[in-house]
């Protein structure tokens, strides 16, 4: 052990660089897509760094291995955790940067901090804040989250429910292929085929006679789901969240979220392949499940948060919900209308209309029907089956 | 090393770029590493504009790529330049020559170059920035992954092209769409937030000195609290500058002095109807009396 210190202070660029990998190391367990070429230059930035200013260090790493916005936000955080965990080593090295270098880097540090850093508002935080100030501003029975966690188990282990996940899997499938089957077909060409033409013009001296039309190629939809996991919905939420994830399964740009009181985010979760580590997931993310319903005020929130990146021209959006909902109708279809000018379709699914004798009676209904180019009944895995024709013609 | 990234901030500050620290290194690093720096954030916060200040910065070129929905490698790497070439096979018969040559008529002086294939057949390395990647279709994306990463073009009539100089590739996204992971792992990466009050009262300053150090800041602030209320289109840095200069040709010298052109200038702020409505006098006046 002392042996390995002295090495250590006798070479710092050395220590440095093995404390870089342990950080990249540290940083993929916490989920950075990070791969070989980054690590290697990590290494190089690690070999010419200038021990002295540690800001600008953590700068650079933070430029080379975060990857998306969220990568961005939590990066500062762990950087400080690791390498404060790391405090005592780092002292042993940082003094070596010559007299005084440590002090200058200190100063260096607080200033860089003040000016530097973005001020990013916290995911965590900004949720946490809506739903309390949510809470307050609208009282009532249906308006309370649901007390406990929701256990998630029912959700993976038993057999028969695996059976119809794979089912739903398949379906998810067969909508998508017959999506795509239907734009081949359909599309006439339009536009005319320089390149092609020209090619086969060669062997008529140039004369273009056959020519080459270029066909459209039509994209495959994307779908957002947006579930409602309230207490009303409680009997279908197993069979549309593994619905759900057939879809996501199925659709590589599909998206979904979960609204009781508030909206919850639940794609990234709901891909998560290990079985276990989903019913692990879905219970952390599931406080409040159960609990009464705010569609309106959900809707709001995903318009604000998320449309914007999550819509466009050829966005499906598919709710399910059985429309019990204490809030304003027109303030629902006020979301609504928002929801739909952004997206191609919108298809309500409703479980309850595939019960006997159902109206959608609801003042929340009543109001969502106009707006909806789609409404169907979704109670079991048939009807969800059936919702491949309508779906693929959309 | 240092020394360098010294200069950088230097030579980026003389050209009228209010940078802090975090996108001074990425810059850096991008020219160091000869990576693509990809540059997030939303609309307005001065993406584009980096690429500029790079391309002054570094006494190179700039070419610009605009992405959109449906771009194809025709329109982004290459052409062929079919009117000449037809007219060439004609003069060609005209001049009764037997065989048109194939090869010259797919050879270099047929071929239109496009942002991508110029990009890399400067003798110079320029800054290449590709706008809004995430409006481009995914194949594309796939397809520049790959140009990305080789620096090499391939033309089935010719063969392959390699790469005269490495540019400067700098990336933007909105975030319409998710962007493949590889492609995000090929790329530096920088978030570009709103910027908070102290570097926005520097750029507002540096871009419009007119307006004094005053009117500035209370400009900046208002724009910050507007920032913070619920609005569909939050406005950039671009709305601010503008707004600043509507506010010059209206000769206001404090917001508080005419409630009513600053509802009337809005308009270079609030660029949706919902947010306009949602802005009533009131409102604004409340905003004001915050800022001032």
């Amino acid at each position: 052990m002392n042996t390995n210190i002295q090495q250590e202070i006798d070479n710092p660029a050395l220590l440095l660089t093995e404390q870089v990998l342990g950080f990249v190391r540290y940083i993929r367990d916490n989920h950075f897509n990070i791969g070989i070429q980054e690590s290697l230059d990590c290494q190089r930035l690690a070999a010419q760094v200038d021990i002295s200013n540690k800001r600008q260090f953590q700068f650079k790493l933070k430029s080379l291995l975060c990857s998306s916005r969220v990568d961005w936000v939590r990066f500062d955080e762990l950087f400080d955790v690791y390498w404060q965990g790391k405090n005592a080593r780092q002292k042993a090295s940082s003094t070596l940067g010559g007299k005084g270098a440590r002090t200058s880097a200190m100063g260096q540090t607080r200033k860089d901090k003040n000016e530097g850093t973005f001020d990013i508002p916290d995911a965590d935080a900004l949720s946490g804040d809506d739903s309390s100030k949510g809470d307050m501003s609208h009282e009532g029975a249906s308006a309370i989250d649901g007390i406990a966690s929701k256990d998630f188990s029912q959700l993976v282990n038993n057999a028969e429910l695996r059976a119809m996940e794979e089912l739903t899997e398949r379906l998810a499938q067969r909508i998508r292929r017959r999506l795509l089957r239907r734009h081949r077909l359909s599309q006439k060409g339009q536009k005319i085929d320089m390149r092609r033409t020209l090619r086969q013009s060669l062997q008529y001296g140039g004369l273009p006679i056959e020519l080459s039309i270029k066909k459209r190629r039509q994209q495959i939809p994307k779908i957002v789901v947006l579930m409602d996991v309230s207490r009303s919905m409680s009997v279908y939420s197993y069979l549309f969240l593994r619905f759900t994830r057939g879809i996501l399964g199925a659709f590589k740009d599909a998206d979904a979220y979960a609204f009781h009181t508030r909206l919850i985010h639940i794609g990234e979760t709901l891909r998560e392949r290990n079985r276990r580590h989903l019913a692990e997931k879905m219970a952390l993310i599931s406080s409040g499940w159960e609990g009464g319903t705010r569609i309106d005020k959900s809707l709001a929130e995903f318009n604000r948060r998320y449309a914007r990146n999550v819509l466009n021209g050829r966005t499906i959006v598919l709710i399910v919900s059985d429309g019990y909902d204490t809030g304003e109708p027109e303030a629902l279809v006020e979301q609504l209308n928002r929801v739909k000018r952004r997206s191609r379709r919108l298809v309500w699914i409703n479980p309850l209309l595939g019960k006997k004798n159902y109206t959608p009676s609801t003042q929340c209904m009543k109001a969502a029907l106009p707006l909806l180019d789609l409404f169907a009944p979704g109670n079991n895995l048939n009807s969800l089956a059936e919702l491949e024709t309508p779906l693929s013609t959309l | 090393m240092q020394a360098s990234l010294e200069s950088l901030r230097q030579r980026v500050a003389s050209a009228g770029y209010i940078a802090d620290q975090e996108l001074l290194t990425s810059l850096w690093l991008t020219t160091e590493l000869e990576r693509p720096l990809l540059l997030e954030g939303d609309a307005g916060v001065g993406k584009t504009e980096i690429a500029k200040v790079l391309a002054t910065v570094l006494d190179c070129a700039l070419i610009r790529l605009q992405c959109y929905e449906g771009l194809d490698v025709n329109t982004a790497v290459y052409e062929w330049n079919y009117q000449r070439q037809l007219l060439a096979i004609r003069h060609q018969e005209a001049q009764s020559e037997k065989n048109v040559s194939e090869d010259a008529l797919f050879s270099d002086k047929y071929l239109l170059k496009r942002p991508l294939l110029q990009s890399i057949s400067e003798p110079q390395s320029v800054v290449l920035i590709i706008d809004e990647i995430d409006r481009a279709d995914e194949e594309f994306e796939a397809y520049l992954l790959e140009l990305l990463s080789d620096f090499q073009v391939s033309i089935p009539e010719i063969g392959t092209i390699k790469a005269q100089s490495i540019p400067k590739v700098i990336l933007t996204s909105n975030g319409t769409r998710e962007l493949s992971d590889a492609l995000r792992r090929r790329c530096l990466y920088h978030y570009i937030d709103y910027p908070d009050y102290d570097k926005e009262l520097s750029i507002v300053m540096s871009k419009v000195p007119e307006a004094g150090a005053q009117l500035a800041s209370q400009i900046v602030n208002f724009v910050q609290r507007l920032r913070q209320q619920d609005l569909r289109k939050i406005p950039g840095i671009a709305e601010t500058l503008d707004w600043a200069a509507a506010l010059l040709r209206f000769d206001i010298k404090s917001l508080e002095d005419d409630p009513d052109a600053i509802v009337a200038t809005l308009g270079c702020l609030l660029k949706t109807q919902e947010d306009q409505e949602s802005m009533p006098k009131d409102m604004v006046e409340r905003l004001i009396a915050k800022a001032v």
